[in-house]
């Protein structure tokens, strides 16, 4: 590239929307383990169930709290009455699960017949006495990652309005307060009270594994912030009282319609902050939040120092490569402005969907880091077309390729770097702590490929074989 | 609707993709909403396809909805036609075109009028047929489709070959061990002095669909796909279908003398009783076994076997008829087709049940409590939490389904398979019920490396709490680790914050 003294903006593109991603129903498969008391009831086809049976893999032998409820050629030409239907499906759920939160997930096809889930739920709600949850998670709309926004966005809405007035109640409703106090007097309660900057109260959104939770907690409180809830919660009951003017910030990139049913339902203002992977997002993270509640943020240089020199071999081997990110679960630009911090290059972000509002401070530290780095600003892709990428990914000499596994092993016979992308969803990347654990993933193909380099095996397709 | 956790057979877009992925330089187009070409992952990562699957989507998305795909569907057909110059494109409805409506026949048309390769419409329905009748129609209708091309165009080729010669038919992607019962079968053609004309739809060109008749006769192997191909050919052109599927010493004995029968009405002279006799005897080990005392203790154990029509019959058959073992029930998934089931294994099992519930089948082996079970991946599963040992013999499959390894489970080869398989199964059961009597190898606990698992620090609560949330196999290092780190530190109580400073201090 030409000179780099002059900061670029960032460039962004639209393509034709034909790339692979999974359904946004997988949410199912994460959001039932983390809502332990909730069961996931998923209206759509025997093309859904395939997907998820498939996609999940061995989680589906493990008694899941899902299940599809399969269309037929009778409820689709309108033959059977949807509410019965849905009332006799719940109504044995309810009886071989009993659970506290059933969650419908709406489809393509419930979409296309049009049928009215958010106006059957109250109703069979009152008949059923179990709350029921209704997210419209389908292809026509979303991508993957969204399906969970969908959810949230719908559970935002079931949080409790008011903290319960009785002191021992509000000590029940706080999962996080409690884990942290767990089997401590009252006075050592009120000690730990004083630990904490007296702030509005502050709730985070976004569904990630329980250690994860804990480790971001115990990284606020560090600055004396207190996290009075998450949404997601363990437990539907649990769910995080949300009144109007606390502060909410979101954990993951793809949780925008969250975000915006928190600000203009629940009234909540919103911390529009990087997001919290890499350790220059942790602290870029931390720092916005002590920022809005006025907190000189405490020994973050030498922490991020620390992980930083903690991560170096890592770093030596990803230095100077070049990454191309193929779009599939919208932590595509976090994670590229991390690889560009620790030392890559990287020409194009693909991804589904871009919401310049809700990521706006992620795209500011991606521009910023792109000059400090002194590398180009990447194109950004918006739903992009998976063959003239492949197309971009031939001509460009790409070291690494994150994609889906549609795309992986071709690519891999090609010669080309491949990390399946999914697994960064899967996989513990927020905080400082698990900083190592995106290199892990992002290294691994160079380190295994680089004991193979000497074999003279590389492309493993004959002649011509290029699509 | 129904209440759903797991199915046996998939859509029927599936199936469709299958036949068409099969054939070299065929492309499907999906008229699908985004994520749906889920197929394509199955395909990379079970079958570990070096190759793209020729597979792409044209998306359905909120637009659509409101107004149509208009020209979008025939300008990905001519987009692809472009890029990739397939021979044929077969646009794939799935479930969400079906209830749109929409007239892909029109696109079709419109599309084939600028598009260079052939253009055609999967003709199945979502919601009457599955993923195995719409590969079975799938096929069906592309091999008409280029019988009539040729037809019209006047090049089909004509008279039978010189030698005995045969169409494998229904060898496809994502098959249960396909790729080696193919070869496996070539090589049992080559044994017999048979050419193989054509093998469809796997690596076979569209271009070649028109020498279909040239072979004396047609061999079906699996019963799922191919038998609507076979009978349109054998109607078409007199030529006669082989449909005995050779699984198990007697059945592919059955099947090569069912060859010797049709060749020799066509003229041949030929006899394949010695070879079958030397086969039985002395190649495939499969006879022997079945006299050795190995099967001997094998005697009245009680199995059970549930899969596809194909699989389930003819492992039936040989754990009844060739090792003498007691099949208490037999089952299939393929209820479409359950007559013909029921009328394989007649004889061979006390009872059959057709279901596509897993729950009934996970039922049904609960209460008769089998030492082996031979089934899907499922199966598989019910076994293992009820510690019965089971052989997967049919799809649903996972990827350790697609061994690297030849592992045919066709031809005489397929028999020494088969005997490993139900033995290994079998021999498994028996070791675990030994170790369970006599308390097992080794009473004691095992001993941990370096520091000892009882250990004297102490965790508080929370701590504690951090750590049972750990994965147990790797609970045991998170804790040596993190006290190591309290210890070199000084720490007396381990809090989850003092877990979570490990953690980042040794990156484990």
């Amino acid at each position: 590239m030409e000179t780099l003294t002059q900061p670029e903006a960032l460039n962004f593109e639209c393509e034709t929307g034909n790339y692979h991603t999974f359904c946004p129903i997988s949410c199912v498969a994460w959001l039932y383990q983390k809502i332990e008391d909730s069961f996931f009831l998923v209206i759509g086809t025997k093309t859904c169930g395939y997907f998820l049976q498939n996609a999940m893999g061995v989680m589906i032998f493990a008694e899941p709290r899902y299940a599809m409820a399969e269309l037929e050629e009778g409820d689709i030409s309108a033959q059977l009455n949807d509410f019965d239907e849905l009332k006799r499906l719940c109504l044995q759920i309810k009886r071989d699960r009993n659970p506290s939160v059933i969650v419908w997930i709406g489809t393509c096809t419930t979409e296309i017949i049009k049928m009215d889930l958010e106006g059957l739920a109250p109703k069979l709600e009152a008949e059923l006495g179990i709350p029921i949850v209704t997210a419209r998670a389908n292809g026509l709309d979303y991508a993957f990652t969204q399906g969970e926004d969908t959810v949230l966005a719908a559970m935002a809405a079931k949080c409790p309005e008011k903290a319960p007035v009785m002191e021992s109640q509000k000590q029940e409703r706080n999962a996080i307060s409690q884990l942290l106090n767990f089997g401590k007097k009252k006075e050592e309660v009120a000690a730990d009270e004083s630990e904490y900057v007296n702030h509005t109260p502050l709730v985070l959104f976004g569904s990630l594994p329980d250690p994860v939770v804990t480790q971001l907690t115990l990284e606020l409180k560090k600055q004396g912030i207190k996290v009075s809830g998450w949404l997601p919660s363990k437990r539907y009951t649990e769910l995080p009282v949300l009144e109007e003017g606390y502060y909410v910030s979101g954990m993951n990139p793809f949780l925008s319609r969250t975000a915006t049913t928190l600000m203009r339902r629940r009234k909540c203002k919103l911390i529009g902050a990087p997001f919290p992977i890499g350790p220059d997002g942790t602290r870029a993270w931390i720092e916005k939040i002590c920022s809005v509640f006025n907190i000189e943020p405490k020994g973050l240089d030498e922490r991020e120092a620390q992980i930083w020199a903690s991560l170096e071999d890592y770093l030596q081997i990803v230095r100077g490569k070049s990454v191309f990110f193929m779009g599939d679960n919208l932590l595509e630009i976090s994670l590229a402005r991390f690889l560009i911090r620790c030392g890559m290059t990287c020409p194009e972000i693909g991804i589904p969907y871009m919401d310049k509002r809700y990521q706006a401070a992620e795209l500011e530290l991606l521009e910023k880091t792109c000059h400090e780095m002194g590398v180009p600003t990447p194109r950004i892709v918006e739903k992009p077309d998976n063959y003239n990428q492949i197309q971009r990914i031939y001509e460009q000499n790409i070291d690494l390729v994150i994609t889906g596994m549609a795309h992986a092993n071709p690519l891999e016979a090609r010669g080309i770097n491949t990390k399946w992308s999914v697994e960064f969803t899967f996989a513990q990347i927020h905080g400082f702590g698990n900083a190592r654990d995106i290199l892990e993933l992002v290294t691994r193909p160079l380190r295994r490929n680089n004991s193979l380099k000497d074999l003279g095996w590389g492309n493993l397709v004959k002649e011509g074989a290029k699509v | 609707m129904k209440l759903a956790y797991w199915m046996y057979a998939g859509p029927a877009h599936i199936g469709t993709l299958r036949v068409a992925s099969s054939f070299k330089n065929v492309h499907a187009i999906m008229h699908a909403p985004l994520g749906d070409d889920y197929f394509n992952v199955m395909r990379s990562m079970l079958e570990r396809e070096r190759d793209f699957t020729p597979v792409t989507a044209s998306i359905v998305d909120r637009h659509v909805l409101a107004r149509g795909s208009q020209e979008r569907v025939v300008d990905n057909i001519t987009r692809k036609d472009r890029e990739e110059h397939p021979d044929l494109i077969v646009l794939t409805p799935t479930c969400t075109s079906s209830i749109l409506q929409e007239d892909l026949e029109n696109f079709v048309n419109r599309a084939q009028l600028e598009a260079k390769g052939d253009v055609m419409l999967a003709d199945v329905n979502h919601y009457r047929v599955n993923e195995l009748q719409a590969a079975d129609r799938t096929l069906d209708q592309i091999v008409q489709f280029y019988i009539n091309k040729a037809r019209k165009k006047g090049d089909l080729a004509e008279g039978k070959t010189e030698k005995p010669s045969v169409n494998i038919i229904g060898i496809s992607t994502l098959g249960f061990h396909n790729q080696h019962d193919c070869t496996e079968l070539k090589r049992l053609m080559a044994d017999l002095g048979i050419e193989v004309n054509e093998v469809i739809p796997e690596g076979a060109s569209v271009h070649n669909l028109k020498n279909l008749p040239r072979a004396w006769f047609n061999l079906v192997p699996y019963r799922e796909l191919g038998m609507m191909a076979a009978s349109y050919l054998e109607k078409e052109f007199g030529t006669p279908c082989v449909d005995i599927t050779p699984m198990g010493v007697v059945e592919t004995a059955r099947c090569i003398r069912k060859i010797q029968e049709v060749l020799n009405a066509q003229g041949a002279d030929v006899n394949y009783e010695e070879f079958i006799d030397q086969q039985t005897r002395f190649v495939s080990q499969a006879a022997w076994f079945s006299r050795s005392i190995d099967c001997q203790n094998l005697t009245g154990k009680k199995a059970v076997v549930f899969g596809d029509n194909t699989h389930a019959a003819a492992m039936t058959k040989i754990l009844s008829r060739e090792m003498g073992i007691h099949v208490v029930w037999a089952g299939t998934y393929c209820k479409y087709d359950a007559d013909w089931f029921r009328e394989q294994v007649s004889g061979y099992c006390d009872e059959v049940i057709i279901s596509e519930d897993h729950g009934a089948i996970g039922d049904a082996i609960a209460r008769v409590e089998p030492s082996a079970i031979f089934g899907t991946q499922m199966e598989r599963h019910v076994g293992k939490r009820l510690d019965i040992p089971c052989g997967v013999i049919a799809a649903p499959i996972h990827i350790q389904n697609f061994p690297i390894g030849y592992k045919p489970f066709l031809g005489y080869e397929g028999t020494n398979q088969c005997v490993d398989l139900v033995y290994n199964s079998f021999t498994l059961g028996m070791e675990d019920h030994l170790l369970e009597i006599f308390g097992g190898h080794d009473t004691k606990e095992v001993i941990t490396k370096g520091i000892s698992a009882d250990s004297d620090m102490n965790w508080t609560k929370d701590g504690q709490a951090e750590l049972n949330k750990i994965p147990g196999f790797v609970r045991g290092k998170v804790k040596r680790n993190t006290e190591k780190f309290a210890r070199e530190r000084g720490i007396a109580q381990i809090s989850a914050e003092v877990l979570y400073a490990a953690k980042e201090a040794v990156g484990a």
